[in-house]
């Protein structure tokens, strides 16, 4: 911990337990439907040259400042399976943070009727993964923040006031996760109404200036479901307290380790990592680089006392030269 | 769904192509069911599902017919539910032969008009006489147009006194004719004509057999793979003889899960846009049945057990909410004012005679043939020989703009100003911008309520169509003319609101229907068995009757999930009498008691001496269960206590077909239109009663053991993906979803790249006798080559959203350019999920070259009309070279 980065008692506050998400991969359908009502509910723009990625069934590519939930399409065999099944077994070996206690999967997490023998290695597999931003509990993007528009909501979630934002660009570097991102005004705004006038596009807003999802800030203080969690099919998409869902997350890893899928783990639930565990937390069928998530993010300004440590001494030392200079030279 | 055991999807893209029913299935699994997917690729249902078992399209019916084998042969069929609640105990007539007679045809093929006649097929009658009312039993029905215009009932069967052998040993039962019929479909077979691993099969049967019977069910989900083929509605046959062996109809969890309803599918067949079907499932008119007698008859016999039988208060019902007055029993109640049909009048027989400037005008809702109808290009040169063409629509689709920017334009097979079609485009509200109910798969209404008002001159259909009428009474008010009455005659009068939006309501009121006299004149009726044949009742929908009950709109009843019971009966309306599970009488054993605890749906109540349980019942309230009515007083009165299939002349589930099909009583695998594989079972290719159209433009790749078939020898299957909505209308104009599928492409495996040399993300051109189009090609693990009967087989996958034009915001070539018009004689529809094709690296010519090419593919394979219109195939040898079949 850092003198920077707020203090560790600072979540919660003002009464309101932290809110996050709970991304389970293992049920997601792929189907998009978070990355479209998410663009629908904030407006944001399309991010587009209408050609495709190159990159299995995703066009979109990636997080961004348009883009603020996003679906990875992984392709892989079967080698590819057995190497996550073995990895995520030694997470557990390793008494893995993600897992509950032993016993408690068979009490409270199986259903009755699951088939608990270890299924056999498929020959292929198609990861589907929605990503979105991490809402660190030690978030990079806030701590170097120089104007203030970076702020920590009374839910535990970081978000960007886009009004006092002044395009600094610091933030950018400042997220381990590469989340944030400036708006530029290169790409098309959405028609505002149907009016069957094609081509005419409604202004994009906030342009020059850091955009990252909000958790939907504006539907969370209404009491309502963020916009991608809502439009989930398949509840792959969970929202609620932080707390709940990672014990929730717990135990379907527990749930998917017992019928043999050793493969699962979880992201972001430790908060001994290097950003303090962060308020969305995933279910990873593999290593999380598989996903182009960092295996061991970690907030920047961690390393900052360090770092002024080092320049402290530095510096001293070249005080200490030029006051040795000084005197060396009066003594002639 | 989410009670079952086991779920096998197939014929089904369900998580891409129904992600919002896909939860069910994701919540069946987190309870612990298996999910099984049989698809030609891996695709997104596969992810989330334990098992892909890939095949090759078109051979759905071998691996049907192989389960159906394997639970006979190994016994594990449902005794208790087989003999009491289907036909396995009834004996067919001796004159029923079988396609393992026949190599491939069942008695009764004529093969000078190419139909069946379906008198062989009929049980065999306990006396001679029966009949008395001149049924159709054993006539022929080959000439109706389709098999569907019995709805979800049978055929008129007259009294169903037949013979029956309870111990299933007589040669002549259903169950022994469906034992031998499926005996020479096993493992093997389906290792050798689907492509599917003796382990894959296994872990298969394994799954559906394990997970049925009194404490599991099973049940299977489908789309329109199944359907989309010549022998498209024997799919789904199939799979109900295999769910009734097994006892997993009418029960939690069990069934055949038919996935539509996008936008409002299924409604759109309950009260039908179809040519063949009045509201309710009631068959449209044919010319020469001249009384409404005739016509009623014509449905049911009065004699026949189940519901049907009524099917005259249903239709007099019908007309008098269409008719008022006019309908009374002078005018026969207005039957005279239906139109008629003399044959198949559907959307490609249309588009010929469009052709052939029969057709002078054509109105477009909802649908973009230009891009996704079967063979474009015939499509879209249909429509320039009409005079007039109206496209209502959200967008100015392909079909609205073909004139100007279609692929004819640009092949110079059209010009622009030689056109005559005079083309108007009325702008459309979505349905944010309207009020209304879709009715999706599972049968259930659900109230919309508007939004936004539509912008500009949009306009609902209910508005359009209430408008169209009023001005074309209007301009009749005058008229004399007697074939003007039906118009003048209706009853179109509905409140509307300032803008002139007709109230929804009022048309979901008509629909339930009302009394019309009698103390309770006036009110709405709460079911159909309240519609009379007196006129006294009308309803515009019969099975429709009882949403809008006590006067209450209860396609809006909207109470959380949460606060009622596993059933949800109050959220939405599900039609009949808002039942969620049909025939659930079957969910209690024939003593009217559950099968099992786990299983328990409905019961037969001994105290209050009624059925009762968590549903409505799909069962005479209070017809005990070991009830034996006399049978003679038809309807359902004559339902004994043990048939749930009430909708059945008699009163049990069909594992054979006595009639209703009009391409065999027993599913048959017969291979596509065009196949690079031969019928491994029988001589006979293709289904032979196909409906086939030997034209220049639509001409059909040879099939195997034919010359040619080498020159188009991939097999090529369409679909469609979850960002995107069928022809495009509704999504590659919006930005969000066209950047998330933002251009056409094909999918194939690495080894099939590797033997045509495509480069990933590269171009490919892919030629069938139709067309050649172009598309990014998809290199992946995803579509895997299978060996079929020893030789490696390698499929395309063509996902069909994209058009040629200029307005969307996204576009590309369309598929459907690809694809044949050969039909499934049942139902009309055309085999889209398999063709045969060639494909080669690099883009397509444009211009006149393209032409060139796609004559060129022709003229290599020798194609002709002829080719692939034999409907019984040559019984000539195939020579041992394979190089020829044709004289």
């Amino acid at each position: 911990m850092n003198k920077l980065t707020e203090a560790p008692g600072h979540i919660p506050h003002t009464g309101h337990p932290r809110k996050g998400f709970f991304t389970d991969t293992s049920i997601c359908i792929g189907c998009k439907a978070c990355e479209v009502a998410c663009k629908e509910w904030n407006r944001n723009p399309h991010n587009s040259e209408y050609e495709l990625l190159e990159s299995s069934y995703d066009n979109t590519g990636a997080l961004g400042a348009d883009t603020w939930r996003h679906v990875a399409f992984i392709e892989q065999d079967r080698e590819h399976i057995e190497k996550a099944r073995d990895s995520g077994r030694a997470l557990v070996s390793l008494g893995m943070p993600g897992l509950g206690p032993p016993g408690n999967s068979d009490a409270a997490g199986k259903p009755s009727g699951v088939d608990t023998t270890p299924p056999e290695t498929p020959d292929f597999r198609w990861l589907m993964s929605s990503d979105v931003c991490k809402h660190c509990t030690n978030a990079g993007c806030l701590d170097v923040c120089p104007t203030g528009a970076l702020f920590r909501t009374e839910h535990g979630t970081v978000v960007v006031q886009d009004d006092v934002c002044n395009g600094c660009g610091t933030c950018v570097a400042g997220c381990p996760f590469g989340v944030i991102e400036r708006r530029s005004d290169g790409t098309a705004g959405v028609k505002a109404e149907r009016d069957f006038t094609p081509g005419e596009q409604a202004p994009t807003r906030n342009v020059g200036v850091a955009q990252k999802c909000t958790l939907c800030y504006d539907r969370m203080v209404d009491g309502q479901t963020p916009a991608c969690a809502q439009a989930c099919p398949t509840t792959s998409i969970k929202y609620g307290e932080r707390e709940e869902l990672v014990s929730t997350a717990r135990q379907r890893v527990a749930e998917l380790h017992a019928q043999g899928l050793t493969e699962a783990r979880l992201y972001g639930a430790n908060d001994a990592d290097g950003v303090g565990g962060t308020g969305s937390v995933f279910l990873l069928l593999d290593e999380p680089e598989v996903y182009g998530l960092p295996p061991d993010p970690r907030v920047p300004t961690a390393d900052l006392p360090r770092m002024f440590k080092r320049a402290g001494i530095a510096a001293a030392g070249m005080l200490a030269a030029t006051a040795a200079a000084f005197l060396a030279g009066g003594r002639r | 769904m989410a009670n079952a055991d086991c779920i096998v999807i197939q014929g089904s893209n369900m998580a891409e192509c129904h992600p919002v029913g896909y939860q069910w299935v994701t919540e069946a699994k987190a309870r612990g069911a298996k999910v099984i997917h049989v698809d030609p690729r891996f695709t997104r249902t596969s992810a989330v599902a334990d098992k892909h078992v890939p095949i090759r399209a078109g051979s759905d019916i071998v691996l049907l017919g192989a389960l159906i084998n394997h639970v006979i042969s190994n016994d594990l069929w449902f005794k208790e539910y087989v003999l009491a609640y289907t036909n396995a105990a009834t004996l067919v007539g001796e004159d029923f032969r079988d396609t393992e007679d026949l190599d491939g045809l069942f008695s009764g093929f004529e093969p000078e008009t190419g139909h069946y006649n379906l008198a062989s097929w009929a049980y065999e009658r306990k006396s001679e006489e029966s009949d008395g009312h001149g049924h159709e039993h054993g006539a022929d029905t080959a000439a109706r147009a389709a098999g569907d215009q019995y709805g979800s009932g049978g055929p008129p069967l007259g009294r169903p006194d037949f013979e029956q052998d309870l111990t299933l040993e007589h040669p002549r039962t259903v169950f022994q004719i469906l034992k031998r019929h499926y005996s020479r479909y096993t493992p093997e077979m389906v290792r050798d004509a689907c492509g599917i691993s003796l382990e894959d099969f296994d872990y298969l049967a394994r799954a559906v057999t394990e997970n049925s019977g009194r404490e599991r069910t099973t049940c299977f989900a489908y789309a329109v793979g199944w359907t989309q083929h010549t022998v498209g509605a024997q799919y789904i046959r199939t799979a109900a003889i295999l769910q009734l062996l097994l006892g997993n109809v009418g029960r939690p969890g069990g069934g055949i899960m038919a996935l539509r309803g996008h936008a409002s599918i299924q409604g759109s067949t309950d009260i039908p846009t179809l040519f063949n079907l009045l509201p309710g499932y009631l068959p449209m008119p044919k010319a020469g049945i001249e009384t409404l007698r005739e016509y009623c008859d014509g449905i049911a016999s009065p004699e026949q057990k189940g519901y049907w039988a009524d099917a005259d208060a249903y239709t007099i019902s019908l007309l008098k909410a269409w008719w008022g007055d006019a309908a009374n029993e002078d005018s026969d109640w207005g039957y005279g004012y239906l139109p008629r049909i003399n044959g198949p009048h559907g959307t490609y027989q249309t588009v010929m005679s469009m052709l052939d400037d029969e057709v002078e005008g054509y109105f477009i809702f909802g649908q973009n043939p230009a891009v996704g109808s079967a063979n474009g290009r015939m499509q879209r040169l249909g429509m320039s020989h009409l005079k007039w063409l109206v496209v209502r629509d959200l967008n100015l689709i392909e079909s609205a703009t073909w004139w100007k920017d279609g692929p004819e334009i640009a092949s110079g097979e059209l010009r622009t100003e030689d056109i005559g079609t005079e083309v108007f485009f009325l702008p459309a509200a979505t349905h944010v911008e309207k009020a209304g109910s879709f009715t999706q798969t599972q049968r259930l209404l659900q109230w919309r309520h508007q939004a936004v008002r539509p912008p500009g001159d949009c306009q609902s259909e209910l508005q359009f169509f209430y408008e169209l009428g009023k001005r074309l009474r209007a301009k009749l008010a005058d008229s004399t003319d007697e074939r003007d009455r039906p118009l003048l005659d209706l009853t179109w009068d509905y409140p509307t609101d300032e803008q002139g939006e007709p109230d929804g309501e009022a048309v979901l009121a008509e629909i339930n229907g009302r009394h019309l006299t009698g103390p309770k004149a006036g009110q709405p009726l709460s079911s159909y068995t309240e519609m009379r044949p007196d006129g006294s009742t009308s309803g515009g929908c019969w099975i429709y009757t009882g949403v809008y009950a006590d006067g209450i709109n209860h396609a809006a009843d909207r109470k959380p999930g949460q606060e009622q019971g596993p059933v949800a009966s109050e959220w939405g309306w599900a039609w009949p009498a808002n039942r969620r599970i049909l025939y659930n009488r079957a969910s209690a054993d024939p003593e009217g008691k559950p099968w099992s605890e786990r299983k328990k749906y409905m019961w037969w109540d001994q105290e209050r001496n009624r059925w009762t349980g968590e549903d409505v019942p799909d069962f005479p309230l209070d017809r005990a269960p070991g009830s034996r009515p006399d049978i003679s007083v038809g309807g359902a009165a004559a339902l004994a206590g043990d048939d749930p299939f009430i909708m059945q002349a008699d009163g049990k589930g069909w594992l054979f077909a006595p009639k209703g099909m009009v391409d065999g009583p027993l599913p048959t695998h017969y291979e596509p239109q065009e196949s690079p594989v031969a019928n491994p079972l029988y001589r006979q290719q293709q289904n032979p009663a196909r409906l086939i159209y030997p034209r220049e433009d639509n001409l059909s790749a040879p099939s195997a053991g034919t010359r040619g078939s080498d020159i188009y020898p991939y097999v090529f299957t369409t679909y469609r993906l979850t960002e995107h909505h069928t022809a495009g209308g509704m999504s590659r104009w919006l930005p969000y979803l066209s950047e998330l599928q933002p251009e056409m492409f094909c999918e194939v495996s690495p080894e099939l790249a590797a033997e045509r040399g495509l480069e990933p993300y590269g171009w490919a051109t892919i030629v069938s006798p139709r067309a050649a189009i172009e598309a990014r090609v998809l290199v992946t693990e995803r579509v895997r080559p299978l060996v079929v009967g020893g030789r490696t087989l390698h499929q395309i996958g063509l996902p069909y959203h994209w058009g040629v034009g200029g307005d969307a915001v996204v576009s590309g070539d369309a598929a459907n350019d690809l694809l044949g018009v050969t039909l499934d004689p049942n139902v009309q529809i055309q085999e889209s999920k398999a063709g045969s094709c060639d494909i080669i690296p690099g883009r397509r010519p444009q211009g006149p070259e393209l032409l060139s090419l796609v004559a060129d593919y022709q003229a290599r394979a020798g194609v002709t009309p002829e080719t692939g219109s034999d409907k019984v195939t040559d019984p000539k040898p195939v020579l041992g070279d394979g190089s020829t079949r044709e004289g």
